[in-house]
């Protein structure tokens, strides 16, 4: 497989791993680690092969045009820094997933966690890997995210949910504030490519918006990578499963931050702004994170903060500017991953065989667990920087740094003097965990007693302190080329002289680590009194809670004053909302006439006015008004005139030269008539008014309100519709479909043409609104409960079947039936009749007025007939209409008919169209728009029948209710 | 014909627009319906062109459409949609309505009576 291929697949690995291990039963814990552990192996073999090509020379490159017309490609690129990233990725990610394998337990949903743990490493690999700065915030989002689900993971602690929460939200506003950061960038640069803008230094440093832009980004970074002020989210992380906080805090998620800072560090660090942004942040968190650690009692708080001061020292190193500080830095970040893994699998494997991480149960384990005690105390050496170990070798690079000068300034003349004193602490904390946890008296109530884990859980510790011993004994043959390589891929191929030897004589450096590990020695001896007394937390600064604050400012924001605006501004009475949205609409009418001046009517001739047309629309203007003065108590009045309206309105649609509209107006004016009387039968009457005598001051006030407002609206329109009819509209689209219509869709009916052919794709989406109305018509009314007022049968039908019962000879229902008799026959013949016109509408439809929506809704009329007829219970007994497979073959035809294209090859729904000669008929336009058409026209039978069908239903339904309940009585 | 046509949907609208500020939910489905003829007019009038008379979008059999002498098809087919969309929203409008009047035993758009 080609370089580029294997960059992909190392990405998509994780993800796929995710997903496969999300759908394994719950219980399959060996399969989900198999799974997940084949995964890291495999991803770690494609980085480790690649690694001759990147050590080589340029970078392995994976390109793919995603928006081109917006500069974004999809791009991969692994350059030495990502490499030594991804290892660490996958190699300690293989590790966690052994580790895991045992620490979790049976009754743990294990696939889900390995799921996971899967999707967040991908999400990491996608960091380091992306090519391209959006696409890197992209992953950057994904891992806030799966960090979220990591840290929850027992979701059913509330430590565990809320320290999710807290890291989400940090970790989530920093991720944005990096987008914008990073939009910013690609503003200056003219492109988000990566290699682009690791070229456009000058460019960067020297605009304008430089500032902002590193403002942004650090914010990004200091929030993942859990700087001062923004630390606090990590501890509460500690909540997570160990193998989480194993992860996260020591390769991954808080790296992602130190990731960032150094694939930028080549074109922003250097500069007066990134020294005293990054720098102080650096310092304060190294010190403050190390003074804390001191003092934690709860083992993985103690790592927590260490990890915290770790991750200052690195960003402290890269505000220093300089390339052998960035050299320090990437070095220490393979260091810290490696050491800081190694305890936090320790700190798990005591908490997992003791039962306990509280420091002053724990001690004197070492009797109990000599090996794990002994990788422990190797691992904590080299986090203190003891010689012969790797944390020894990165400190002396940070101390050689910190004295080295880099801007003169106070600060930086003051470096060595707080390096020195961090150094110390971490001895201290280091001291602290040893002696602590497993020397001193044996521990006394444990919950468990106390054994070494099995071996396989042991081994990822072993592995990594034999690296850590490995890095400190020969530095120069086990990291020596990695590092060089990731230099090499930071600094773009100029490398600095550095040195990786154990011994470089006796240097400022190495008397700095002398003072510092005596310092730590007697600080440890100096605390021992305060510690043992059990307090949690340091003096003084215990009282000063990040989380408290956070939590503070979350509450204020999210619920106090959401609630004040909801009380203050909302409410939950629709007429209120409906009052605003209108006069809003009012409003937005008319600004364009206020801002741009008043622009009166147009000049355009108007059509003369027949008289006839004025009458028209008396009617029409009457109808309205008085089914707004009806629609209260006079339901049926209201909707008689309503109808009327519906009317005016279609013919003044058949006089303006719109007969398609006509036509459709007409069917729907009778099925929604049909419908809404239906629907009345459900609606009990109103007869009681609400203010029998005169209503309040206070509600005629409101009605005069309301009458204003539906005045000024109504006058707006008028105004609109007067304006816009007298001025010539410019720039229409009209004369392409126009001139079109007939050489490119195959029909005289341009209307027709334009709904199945130009736009076919708008009407396809128009059916799935229809079919969905009908979907949700039908199921709302499965569970209907009519008001209680209208069960019984309406007044007419209970006078007709006394009537009926009183008379020997007859039974319930004979009056109605014979008083439909005629009405009857002549709608049962009427059904072929109805039939053929719906057939004749849609055949012409190409060419006529007519089409599939027709068609459809005169078909769904002649069914509707029947049941008017002959009541629902006989067409249900004769009849069987099936809507649902109707819209099924509708929606199914019309679709089959969008993607038959594509095998010809054209883009979904173009049509073809032909003529055709047929024996007898002649010739004949058949165009596969007409396919579409009847789609379409299935559908709009198929869901109108079905509405007004379901609705009809009911009566028989309640029928039976009523029937039973009687029954029962 | 112009002037008619719109004081026309100013009446409409305006019927529509008072009826859906009432507080029932019948008085609200009836509104709907007279705004949707008001507004479906009214973008029927935007048509290029003008109003037109006997000049319906039908072509000649075989030829090139000439813009100027028949009406605007554009505006035509967006309220042929709009239409039929209209006649779905008022069957669910209806059934929520008498869903609600089953469950909550009144008819006002609150849901319940408001207090007197």
């Amino acid at each position: 497989m080609p370089n580029d291929t294997l960059l992909l697949v190392a990405l998509a690995l994780p993800f796929l791993g995710s997903l496969a291990a999300g759908f394994l039963p719950t219980h399959a814990r060996n399969a989900a680690a198999v799974l997940a552990g084949g995964v890291a192996v495999a991803g770690m073999a494609i980085t480790v092969w690649l690694y001759a090509t990147v050590a080589d020379d340029a970078p392995v490159q994976f390109w793919l045009s995603w928006l081109p017309m917006l500069g974004l490609d999809f791009t991969l690129r692994l350059d030495g820094l990502a490499w030594l990233f991804a290892m660490m990725i996958f190699g300690i990610g293989a590790l966690v997933v052994l580790y895991a394998r045992y620490y979790m337990s049976r009754e743990d949903p294990v696939p889900r966690f390995f799921s996971f743990l899967l999707a967040f490493m991908g999400s990491m690999i996608g960091i380091v890997l992306s090519g391209n700065l959006i696409q890197m915030v992209f992953f950057w989002e994904l891992t806030s995210l799966f960090s979220f689900l990591l840290i929850g993971y027992w979701h059913h602690s509330a430590s565990a949910r809320d320290g999710a929460r807290m890291a989400l939200t940090v970790t989530g506003t920093g991720g944005l504030c990096l987008l914008v950061g990073v939009l910013l960038v690609g503003r200056i640069v003219g492109s988000y490519d990566i290699d682009q803008v690791l070229e456009s230094r000058d460019l960067i440093v020297q605009s304008d918006l430089y500032v902002p832009a590193l403002v942004l980004i650090l914010l990004g970074a200091f929030t993942k990578s859990a700087q001062f002020p923004f630390h606090f989210w990590l501890p509460h992380a500690m909540a997570a499963p160990t193998p989480v906080s194993a992860y996260l805090h020591s390769a991954t998620m808080v790296k992602a931050g130190i990731f960032l800072l150094m694939r930028l560090w080549p074109v922003m660090a250097g500069t007066d702004a990134w020294f005293y942004l990054v720098v102080p942040a650096g310092l304060v968190t190294l010190l403050l994170g190390a003074f804390i650690a001191i003092f934690q009692q709860d083992l993985k708080g103690l790592l927590a903060y260490s990890t915290i001061s770790h991750l200052g020292l690195i960003t402290l190193l890269l505000g220093l500017g300089s390339p052998l500080a960035a050299v320090a830095a990437i070095f220490h970040t393979l260091n810290h991953a490696i050491f800081k893994a190694s305890l936090f699998m320790a700190a798990g494997i005591i908490d997992h065989e003791t039962g306990t991480r509280d420091l002053r149960k724990l001690s004197g384990l070492y009797r109990y667990m000599p090996i794990t005690a002994t990788l422990a105390m190797v691992a904590a050496a080299a986090m203190a920087g003891v010689p012969l170990l790797n944390g020894f070798i990165s400190k002396e690079m940070f101390f050689a740094e910190a004295v080295a000068d880099h801007t003169g300034s106070l600060l930086d003349d003051s470096l060595p003097y707080w390096a020195t004193l961090a150094g110390a602490f971490s001895v201290t904390y280091s001291l602290r965990f040893i002696l602590g946890v497993f020397f001193g008296p044996p521990p006394v109530d444990l919950p468990h007693r106390p054994h070494e884990p099995a071996h396989w859980m042991r081994f990822p510790i072993e592995l990594l302190v034999l690296i850590c011993l490995l890095i400190g004994i020969v530095p120069g043959l086990t990291v020596g080329p990695v590092l060089a390589t990731a230099v090499k891929g930071l600094l773009d191929g100029t490398v600095p002289y550095y040195s990786l030897a154990l011994w470089h004589g006796f240097t400022l450096p190495l008397l700095m680590s002398l003072i510092a590990m005596a310092g730590g020695v007697v600080l440890y001896l100096a605390l021992r009194r305060y510690l043992e007394s059990g307090i949690e937390g340091p003096p003084i600064l215990r009282d000063f809670k990040g989380q408290r604050i956070f939590e503070k400012v979350l509450a204020t924001l999210s619920w106090q004053w959401a609630r004040a605006a909801e009380a203050g501004l909302g409410t939950r009475r629709l007429q209120a909302q409906m009052r605003i949205v209108i006069t809003l609409a009012v409003v937005a009418a008319l600004a364009p006439f206020l801002v741009n001046g008043a622009v009166g009517t147009g000049d355009l001739p108007g059509t003369p006015l027949p008289p006839a047309f004025a009458l028209l629309w008396m009617v029409g203007g009457v109808c309205a008004l008085a089914a707004a003065y009806q629609a209260k108590y006079h339901r049926f009045a209201a909707l008689v005139l309503v109808g009327g309206a519906g009317l005016v309105t279609c013919i003044t649609f058949v006089w303006l030269s719109a007969p398609d509209l006509a036509v459709t107006q007409l069917l729907v004016e009778i099925v929604t008539t049909v419908l809404l009387l239906l629907g009345l039968r459900w609606l009990p009457k109103r007869i009681e008014d609400v203010y029998p005598s005169r209503p309040p001051l206070k509600v005629l006030l409101r009605r005069y309100l309301d009458l204003a407002i539906a005045c000024s609206l109504g006058g707006v329109m008028a105004f609109l519709a007067y304006c816009l009819m007298t001025r010539p509209l410019t720039g229409s689209v009209s004369r392409f479909f126009v001139e079109r219509a007939y050489t490119e869709g195959g029909g005289t009916n341009i209307v027709n043409v334009i709904l199945v052919d130009f736009r076919g794709f708008d009407t396809m989406g128009e059916i799935v609104v229809l079919c969905l109305a009908g979907l949700t018509v039908f199921a709302l009314l499965r569970r209907f409960r009519p008001a209680p007022e209208s069960i019984r049968a309406p007044e007419q039908q209970r006078i007709q079947n006394e009537f009926d019962e009183a008379a020997p000879d007859r039974s319930p229902g004979d009056t109605a039936a014979d008083y439909m008799l005629i009405p009857r026959l002549i709608m049962h013949w009427l059904f072929p009749v109805i039939a053929v016109m719906a057939v004749y509408l849609f055949m012409r439809g190409h060419d006529l007025p007519g089409g599939g929506f027709a068609a459809g809704i005169t078909l769904s009329i002649a069914f509707v007939v029947q049941y008017m007829a002959s009541g629902t219970r006989w067409v249900e007994d004769h009849l069987r209409v099936l809507p649902l497979r109707w819209m099924g073959v509708g929606l199914l035809t019309s679709c089959a008919t969008g993607v038959g294209s594509w095998w010809f090859g054209y883009p979904f729904l173009t049509s073809h169209f032909q003529y055709v000669e047929l024996p007898l008929i002649g010739k004949v336009p058949a165009a596969s728009a007409l396919l579409f058409d009847l789609g379409v026209f299935a559908l709009v039978v198929g869901a109108t029948v079905l509405i007004l069908i379901a609705l009809a239903h009911q009566s028989l339904r309640s029928a039976r209710a009523a029937q039973a309940a009687e029954g029962g009585e | 014909m112009e002037i008619v046509l719109a004081i026309g949907i100013g009446i409409f609208t305006a019927s529509g627009v008072w009826l859906i500020l009432r507080p029932r939910t019948y008085q609200v489905i009836i509104g709907l319906s007279l705004i949707s003829y008001a507004v479906n007019l009214f973008i029927f009038a935007m048509a290029g062109g003008g109003l037109r008379v006997d000049a319906p979008p039908i072509l000649a059999a075989g030829g090139v459409g000439n813009p100027a002498a028949i009406a605007d098809p554009i505006p035509q087919a967006l309220v042929l949609t709009a239409i039929v969309i209209g006649f779905a929203m008022t069957a669910l409008f209806l059934v929520v309505l008498l869903a609600a009047r089953g469950r909550t035993g009144t008819d006002h758009v609150d849901g319940r009576e408001p207090e007197r």
